[in-house]
């Protein structure tokens, strides 16, 4: 199946002289992340199937800097993002998509005061425009009728107030859309923000993705639908703790993809 | 003599007025101990934010109960104090209900009437308030940095609401010839019996010492705001037009750290070159913060707004979950030792001399600093605006760039980062290995 991918880098295009629609920001859990690997190609299997013209950076990507500066390491943040920019920049990049929302966060929000500027979309909002263009098609194959829960990114949600996209996605795969006690601008995070995934959590009576965890158990969702890789690790982590594996933890481009057979 | 109680009047409003206008001033000396920041920006979003948020109350209400409860408290206040006017002039010049002779007795009637409606409706709530933090108990009213002073000035603050809405409903039920118009008396009326008992001049004591008493009481609560939590207002008003208005996930850029990057990148810079004239005074004398002088005058104000309702810290995730940081704190903490700071100030004659203190460690300790998750929660959740995240950061860019005193698993992965733009230890070469996976 990976024959079928395909992934141009921004060097190929330059190389032919053209510019791709958008630049696909793979982020380092995307490029290196086992589970995180598979959204990765979900969404590139849809980008295909939908004709995107799209690019990665491949090997001239480097994490854009956002752990460094939640940990409160501006120099190590600036150095990544100012050679992130210079690269984006000699690519004359306008527009990137990302499936991470803490690189979407950064590249859209951050980039911007140390020159780097660019139109920056989550993947779902990306999907979401897609849809709308009538270029991808969203059926609901083995999902309709499934109970499915999303759990807000705090980078996406609160952070960027995206609520709508990933759940009007979910709405198209006629799926049955429940949302837990805490969501929206009131989503509880999973745990792994402010670079906590890095690191062990400091002394507490709990782990904050299995109080998040619980939430969704208590709505029995049969599927938590996720839109940040770390999210996922978190949401899947807590599944297992609590002996739910049952209860799937996919992100939104792979419920698409997989309600397809991509 | 006739004129002695006008004096004693003005003596005691002028008194009033005069030490909290001097409060205020000190006030507003520790706020500008921060740096400066600019905030000069978009002024007709600000006012926007300032009339909805602050004015309109619309983040209050996004908890039902206490939010209704706090509109009735805020109407009254705003209202009922239409009635302080009248008061002072009456104090000042001697006269009796002046405004009977300004308005129509059934304009005034309405006016009065309306403020005893309020008044009832603000100790019912303020009763129901009292029940929740200390019948109820609802949790976060009852954290640890709630123990001690922060418990009491809550309960003092109900206790003075009761007090001065109880004298201003007295003082309507024992004027005598106020009860006799028949106008504007509706809840008043029916506490004028409890005193049927009384000679025509106990009555008039009893109503003249309800009056002094209630406009002495709110001086004494006017005063009382500086030393309480009970400032947010007044600052609420400030603090939500000076509010963040980029998207909470933005965090501030450091222009001295961009500088010195990209002097590091500039393959043409000299590093051994003199500094040019002047350089030396760009690069600040620390990175991120350690005390409150390091903090911007907008999260100094924010620290003095809060009101310790405690909705950041019920909403932490990290809190939730028995970590030891509370939102909540953190800002209690910057004001205590912004006053710390301003006390020492005042008793050093204008210079403040080092206390071998800081906010870092004495107030703040490096695990709550850690259990951030940087979700912004606190953020969503504050009703006025206040940004307990940004002194967070604030701080955890003082233990990394100043002190190198991060988590060991944190400095694993900014040391991943560096050497191979991830922050695991994997080769930027195979990144893109995923594809043929």
């Amino acid at each position: 199946m990976s024959e079928s991918l395909k992934v141009p880098t921004m060097a190929e295009f330059m190389a032919q002289g053209k510019q791709p629609e958008v630049l696909f920001w793979v982020g380092c859990a995307g490029s290196f992340d086992d589970r995180a690997k598979k959204i990765t190609k979900a969404f590139v299997k849809l980008l295909n199937k939908a004709n995107v013209e799209f690019a990665v950076l491949g090997t001239e990507e480097s994490c854009t800097g956002d752990p460094a500066k939640r940990a409160g390491n501006e120099f190590l943040f600036q150095m990544q993002a100012v050679t992130n920019i210079e690269v984006l920049n000699a690519y004359e990049v306008k527009k990137i998509v990302t499936a991470c929302p803490h690189c979407f966060n950064t590249i859209k929000n951050e980039y911007p005061e140390l020159g780097g500027k660019y139109e920056v979309m989550h993947h779902t909002q990306f999907l979401k425009t897609l849809l709308d263009e009538g270029r991808l098609t969203i059926e609901g194959g083995k999902y309709k009728g499934k109970r499915i829960t999303f759990h807000d990114p705090c980078y996406l949600g609160r952070a960027n107030s995206v609520y709508e996209a990933p759940r009007e996605l979910i709405v198209k795969l006629e799926a049955e859309l429940i949302e837990m006690k805490n969501c929206k601008r009131n989503g509880l995070c999973c745990g792994a923000g402010g670079a906590q995934m890095f690191k062990d959590a400091e002394p507490g009576n709990k782990e904050v993705n299995i109080e998040r965890t619980e939430q969704a158990l208590e709505i029995k969702p049969e599927i938590v639908a996720a839109g940040c890789p770390f999210c996922n690790t978190m949401m899947t982590d807590g599944m297992k703790a609590k002996e739910k594996e049952d209860i799937e933890v996919m992100d939104i481009a792979e419920l698409i993809a997989n309600a397809q057979d991509l | 003599m006739t004129y002695l109680p006008n004096i004693i009047f003005a003596i005691i409003l002028i008194s009033g007025i005069g030490f909290f206008t001097k409060n205020v001033k000190k006030l507003r000396r520790n706020i500008l101990l921060g740096h400066d920041v600019d905030v000069s920006d978009n002024k007709s979003q600000r006012w926007k934010n300032m009339a909805k948020i602050a004015l309109g109350q619309t983040k209050m209400v996004r908890r039902p109960i206490s939010g209704f409860l706090h509109v009735i408290v805020y109407i009254g206040f705003i209202i009922i104090n239409i009635e302080v006017l009248e008061i002072v002039i009456d104090g000042l010049i001697g006269t009796h209900r002046i405004g009977l002779k300004l308005l129509p007795t059934s304009i005034y009637g309405f006016l009065i009437g309306s403020f005893e409606v309020l008044a009832v409706l603000v100790l019912v709530a303020v009763i129901i308030f009292w029940l929740r933090r200390n019948v109820l108990k609802i949790a976060r009213f009852w954290k640890n940095e709630m123990k001690g002073w922060p418990k009491s000035d809550a309960d003092i603050i109900l206790y003075f609401e009761i007090v001065l809405m109880g004298l201003f409903l007295v003082m309507n039920a024992t004027d005598s010839s106020f009860q006799a118009m028949q106008s504007g008396n509706v809840i008043s009326q029916f506490i004028a019996p409890w005193f049927s008992g009384l000679s025509e001049a106990s009555l008039h004591l009893v109503e003249r010492s309800a009056w002094w008493i209630h406009i002495i009481g709110i001086l004494v609560f006017l005063n009382y705001l500086y030393f309480s939590k009970h400032l947010h207002i007044l600052l609420a008003f400030p603090n939500t037009y000076y509010g963040g208005l980029k998207p909470q996930g933005q965090f501030n850029n450091l222009e001295a750290v961009t500088n010195e990057v990209k002097m590091m990148m500039d393959p043409n810079i000299d590093p051994f070159a003199a500094a040019p004239e002047g350089a030396e005074d760009e690069v600040p004398a620390k990175f991120g913060a350690s005390d409150v002088q390091d903090l911007n005058w907008v999260q100094l104000l924010s620290a003095y707004t809060c009101t310790e309702c405690g909705r950041c810290t019920s909403d932490c995730p990290a809190n939730q979950t028995g970590k030891k940081l509370s939102p909540r704190k953190i800002m209690m903490d910057t004001r205590d030792r912004l006053e710390e700071v301003g006390k020492n100030i005042d008793h050093n004659k204008g210079e403040f001399k080092d206390d071998g203190k800081q906010l870092l460690g004495d107030y703040i300790t490096n695990e709550e600093l850690w259990a951030c998750t940087s979700c912004n929660a606190c953020v969503e959740a504050c009703p006025v605006s206040i940004n307990p995240l940004s002194i967070i950061t604030e701080m955890r860019r003082y233990l990394v760039m100043e002190k190198s005193d991060a988590p060991t698993e944190l400095n694993n992965m900014m040391t991943n980062i560096e050497n191979n733009g991830a922050p695991w230890p994997y080769n930027q070469m195979d990144r893109l290995n995923w594809k043929n996976e």
